[in-house]
């Protein structure tokens, strides 16, 4: 993500900041744009990094609108958090949060989860039987992790025997820090890998099998540690660019990597995976193993005719224009975040950029105006390489590197700069962007 | 980031230190700052005798801003990667020499009697 950071710890630092950044406040508030006012009827699905921050923007700048927000998750998750409370560096409690705290007072939060979306009706029916009729949906209900799919595998397995899942959430991720920490100890085979699916924040299982070879490296016991990468396919990342650069890490760091391996079955008790391969299923010891799961659309999107009937068809992902992240068969829907079927960015730093596009399409159509507004496929990664050092790398929908500090903070080299604005300073922007201020 | 707000800058410092610890920080930097105003109101000129003291003792408020800010960050010196990170750690080094030197003057001014040095 792009922003500006400066670790000064004394006082100068911070008073020239801090004067900084009161002219740039300052500024900042004469652009504030007018509040239009409209009648509309916005359903919200979902109260998560995308439907929260929306729900505030919207909030802000419509005047009369009736905005309402189904999700009955209490618990607020920063997920960008998971891997470093995975590698012992933060607690649980640093990503958890309340959601209504970060609702606007206005709208009305129902606690509930979509059952049934009907757009040609404009209807949304919950869990508990209510019925919502809208002017406007925008889908942010993030993905399902579809931990069935992993035969013999079940969360409360995690923590114990040498199973990690820290995409299951804050505490399953603190589990997970155990395993992984008995594991650095004592060494062993350590397996590690991504689903064949689209999934949120690709550069998460490369993250956290590094900062198992570093800890490892750490705590001496590196030379009895094998490290273990199953990729899904014969890249290790998306992007070329950034494939060839960590495979040069991995290289350095000896790393083995097994490509086209794909998890598919787990036996805890004899602590075997097997990995479905392109010469069929192979199996592998393991002393510690990191399971990520396939991701799909939770069921009720799948099931509500929303989704792409061509593309990703195992997954769900809904038809939205790739730019515009406006539905292509029901204009009056929208997409932010996970559940868009666009080519990349399942990460909080998409969600930033999916926002103000977003929004402008649907206040300039309230306004009877088009929209002008495009998404370029943004996204970010700040790769944790090692504990203190991080890869800021930041792309598009064309594997072009986009920078946010060109020829100042490099995207390819291991920085220390790049793992501040990993630990530190993501996660107050993150929260300014959920108060729809970012 | 597309905007950078005031309310996300203290945040981020927040997020660094932690809430207690950064703002007892602004504090005790409040306080020094109002005490060196005051000795140099109170004196009308700069002691060269204290500032001297001042300026030796530097390289130790540039340490302890070093290993403050390592410490604050999970970090070590060994993951300083590139050009970028030695210059902001090197900011960090003055920012931190200049900081201590200032307290090193409002200390001895406080403690000894303006007249002591002339």
């Amino acid at each position: 993500m792009s922003e500006s950071w400066n670790p000064s710890a004394t006082r100068r630092g911070f008073l020239g900041l801090a004067a900084g950044g009161a002219a740039l406040a300052a500024t900042g508030s004469q652009v504030q744009a007018q509040r239009v006012r409209s009648a509309a009827r916005i359903v919200v699905l979902g109260a998560g990094a995308g439907g929260a921050a929306i729900a505030n923007r919207l909030s802000a700048r419509l005047d009369g609108a009736q905005i309402t927000v189904i999700d009955g998750r209490q618990q607020h998750w920063y997920q960008p958090g998971f891997t470093l409370i995975a590698a012992g560096l933060k607690p649980a409690g640093y990503s958890i949060s309340s959601t209504g705290q970060w609702l606007p007072s206005g709208v009305n939060w129902v606690q509930e989860y979509a059952a049934g979306i009907d757009p040609d009706a404009n209807r949304v029916t919950t869990t508990g039987g209510q019925h919502f009729d809208y002017d406007y949906l925008i889908v942010a209900t993030g993905l399902s992790l579809d931990w069935d799919a992993i035969e013999g595998f079940s969360l409360d397995m995690v923590g114990q025997n040498g199973v990690s899942a820290h995409y299951a959430g804050p505490d399953y991720a603190e589990l997970s820090w155990r395993a992984l920490d008995r594991f650095t100890d004592q060494g062993g085979v350590g397996l590690f890998g991504r689903p064949a699916t689209e999934m949120k924040c690709a550069g998460a299982p490369l993250k956290i099998a590094m900062l198992a070879e570093d800890i490892a490296t750490r705590k001496g016991t590196r030379a009895d540690t094998q490290i273990i990468y199953n990729s899904n396919s014969p890249a290790l990342f998306g992007v070329p660019i950034v494939h060839h650069r960590v495979r040069q890490i991995f290289d350095e760091r000896g790393i083995e990597v097994r490509s086209s391996h794909v998890l598919k079955a787990l036996d805890a008790a004899r602590k075997v995976a097997t990995y479905a391969t392109p010469e069929g299923d192979v199996d592998a010891d393991y002393d510690f193993i990191n399971v990520i799961p396939p991701q799909r659309a939770p069921q009720a999107v799948r099931d509500s005719g929303l989704s792409w009937a061509d593309r990703w068809t195992d997954q769900g992902w809904i038809e939205v224009d790739r730019e515009t992240l406006r539905h292509a068969r029901y204009p009056n829907v929208f997409g932010i975040g996970d559940i868009n079927g666009v080519p990349k960015g399942k990460t909080a730093a998409s969600v930033k950029w999916h926002l103000p596009v977003v929004e402008d399409h649907l206040i300039s159509e309230i306004q009877g105006r088009e929209g002008t507004r495009r998404f370029n496929g943004y996204t970010s990664c700040p790769m944790i390489t090692r504990v203190g050092r991080a890869m800021l790398i930041e792309f598009d929908y064309n594997d072009n590197l986009v920078p946010s500090f060109p020829g100042v903070i490099a995207p390819l080299e291991e920085l220390w700069i790049s793992w501040l604005m990993k630990e530190v300073a993501l996660k107050p922007t993150y929260n300014a962007m959920l108060r729809g201020l970012a | 980031m597309e905007e950078l707000t005031f309310s996300t800058l203290m945040a981020v410092f927040e997020e660094v230190f932690g809430r207690g610890l950064f703002w007892a920080l602004v504090i005790v930097a409040g306080v020094i700052t109002a005490f060196y105003l005051y000795i140099l109101f109170r004196d009308r000129a700069m002691s060269m005798r204290k500032f001297l003291l001042a300026q030796l003792s530097m390289p130790v408020g540039a340490v302890a801003a070093v290993v403050f800010v390592l410490q604050v960050t999970n970090s070590r010196l060994r993951d300083l990667g590139g050009p970028i990170d030695w210059l902001v750690m090197l900011g960090i080094a003055v920012l931190g020499a200049v900081g201590f030197a200032i307290l090193v003057y409002v200390v001895q001014s406080l403690v000894r009697k303006p007249q002591a040095d002339n």
